[in-house]
């Protein structure tokens, strides 16, 4: 009837040690980098907002070889348990609010107060949602537009709801939705870019209309919004959806402000990382949604969190010896 | 049926290992109709059969007008923490913890007990000149994963000082009220009902909104 989630215990990080790692992010990459790390010796701990990462986002996850169709929050446990048992130190629910590189040490600083040290870092801080950048987009969040359909999609119950993009986080979400809205309409500026698998699932999804090529304008209402006014790139009309809500699925944008002074970053502000995963700072390691590469999925951060282990243990071992 | 199975209950057991002395749960129910009553209480005496330092007391929400008053009861299921002493410290959760908020639940078991939840000496000395009664509402929904830490600060605000009530509230167990405050987005944490945020915020953002009451 209930599920419950509970969460790794914490084990206190210490600010006297000089880690050999620490790791900013508690998602795929995160994870396997500590695995990886601890596996080689290091001394390494993680502070993180939440453990598992993106992963809480997603209902269901049925790409991660292995694990045919697993909740997201169920893969992130297997995840945490994993790196548990091996006793890395976790600080969850931090906010680092800087990092500092001063005399080859970084300085790790959460919640504007408590202060870390650590020869290397492995920033895994993933993304947050990418907004649509239009007018009333922000001034009805949460009066109507929201970005995570896993949390709120039970206030939409009856209603209906628009879905925003066309990857496969919108085509999950309007998933997500099937059991609360009563009429869901999903609006993409372009065509489907979500595999075809979850597509075909769609199509068994009832009260669900379809727009592509269709390009959102506005959010509109009054003190909640009321629709969306829409774009038809094809017959180049505008017009205006009624609709309760609307979730924005179109991507996440990197969240990568705590070294856009340390590290070279991209043109959409992600951060460039080499084969190893190392960035244009030495000792600044990078792994997972965050960095430049490609495609953004949980077997590619997994994978990219244990390279950057490597490369890490590597690097110090290079620097002088680990202790 | 127990809600907790045997791997949950390890967990669970191994979680709460560390509370140090007696906590109290004093429960307000009523009887029927009211939903997830019995499924709050069910909840709460597995998770007390997993530590014998915590105990429970029930109330009515009807017969027991008194209690109610004291902590402040406006719905039901609702439970409130007291500490060693028996004094509430403003600690309240409104509808079932359950899903991700089974982590909010533990962790304030474990912080009433007297377990240090070490806040900084910045935090300390903001919270410290709170001077006027303060509530905290945090809607939440069991499947939101970024909702438990919001309840976590909000809770520990109110251990660390004697103005603030801070309390959980499950919105779809209590729909209107989540209507009458317009909560679409979760955690939404609302302070004395005149302003709000939106997102697992760290500290400085609750006490900024309290500085602003």
């Amino acid at each position: 009837m209930f599920d419950f989630h509970i969460e790794p215990i914490e084990e206190k990080l210490s600010s006297n040690e000089l880690y050999d790692l620490l790791i900013i992010g508690g998602g795929p990459a995160g994870l396997n980098a500590a695995l990886y790390a601890k596996r080689k010796g290091l001394s390494v701990a993680m502070i993180t907002k939440e453990v598992g990462g993106q992963l809480h986002n997603t209902t269901d996850v049925d790409n991660y070889l292995g694990f045919p169709l697993i909740q997201g929050s169920g893969l992130s446990k297997k995840f945490a348990e994993h790196v548990d048992k091996l006793e890395v130190p976790i600080l969850t629910n931090a906010i680092v609010t800087s990092l500092k590189h001063e005399d080859n040490i970084f300085k790790v600083t959460v919640d504007r107060t408590d202060t870390y040290r650590s020869k290397t870092i492995l920033l895994a801080t993933g993304g947050s949602p990418r907004k649509l950048n239009v007018p009333g987009e922000a001034l009805f969040t949460n009066r109507g537009v929201s970005y995570c359909t896993i949390c709120d999609a039970p206030f939409f119950k009856g209603k209906h709801v628009v879905v925003a993009g066309g990857g496969n986080s919108a085509a999950e979400g309007v998933l997500d939705l099937v059991p609360w809205a009563n009429r869901i309409t999903l609006v993409h500026r372009s065509e489907f870019r979500a595999d075809k698998i979850i597509l075909d699932k769609l199509k068994e999804v009832k009260n669900l209309s379809i727009h592509l090529n269709t390009q959102i304008l506005s959010v509109e209402g009054d003190m909640m919004m009321k629709g969306i006014r829409v774009l038809d790139k094809t017959t180049g009309l505008e017009r205006f959806i009624e609709a309760d809500g609307m979730f924005v699925e179109i991507g996440m944008i990197p969240d990568s402000q705590l070294v856009k002074d340390l590290a070279s970053l991209n043109a959409t502000g992600e951060v460039i990382v080499g084969a190893d995963q190392s960035t244009s700072l030495p000792g600044l390691f990078a792994a997972g949604d965050i960095t430049n590469q490609p495609y953004k999925q949980i077997v590619t951060s997994v994978a990219q969190g244990a390279v950057a282990a490597l490369a890490i243990d590597k690097y110090l071992k290079l620097l002088g010896g680990t202790k | 049926m127990m809600f907790l199975n045997e791997e949950v209950q390890k967990q669970i057991r191994e979680f709460i290992g560390i509370i140090e002395r007696k906590v109290t749960i004093v429960l307000f129910t009523k009887e029927e109709p009211c939903d997830l009553c019995e499924e709050t209480k069910q909840l709460i005496y597995e998770v007390k059969a997993l530590n014998d330092k915590i105990e429970i007391v029930e109330k009515d929400f009807i017969k027991d007008a008194d209690d109610v008053k004291k902590y402040h009861i406006e719905m039901v299921p609702s439970f409130v923490l007291l500490d060693h002493e028996g004094t509430y410290k403003g600690v309240k959760f409104n509808g079932i913890p359950a899903g991700h908020e089974i982590n909010a639940f533990l962790t304030a078991l474990i912080e009433m007990s007297g377990v240090d939840f070490k806040l900084d000496p910045y935090f300390v000395e903001r919270i410290a000149k709170i001077n006027k009664p303060v509530n905290i509402k945090v809607f939440v929904t069991l499947t939101c994963p970024h909702c438990s830490g919001a309840v976590q600060k909000a809770h520990r605000l109110a251990m660390s000082s004697k103005f603030v009530e801070a309390e959980m509230i499950e919105a779809q167990t209590f729909y209107d009220l989540s209507e009458k405050h317009q909560v679409t987005g979760v955690p939404k944490i609302v302070f004395n009902d005149k302003f709000d945020l939106v997102g697992n915020q760290p500290m400085d953002a609750f006490l900024d909104q309290i500085d602003k009451l």
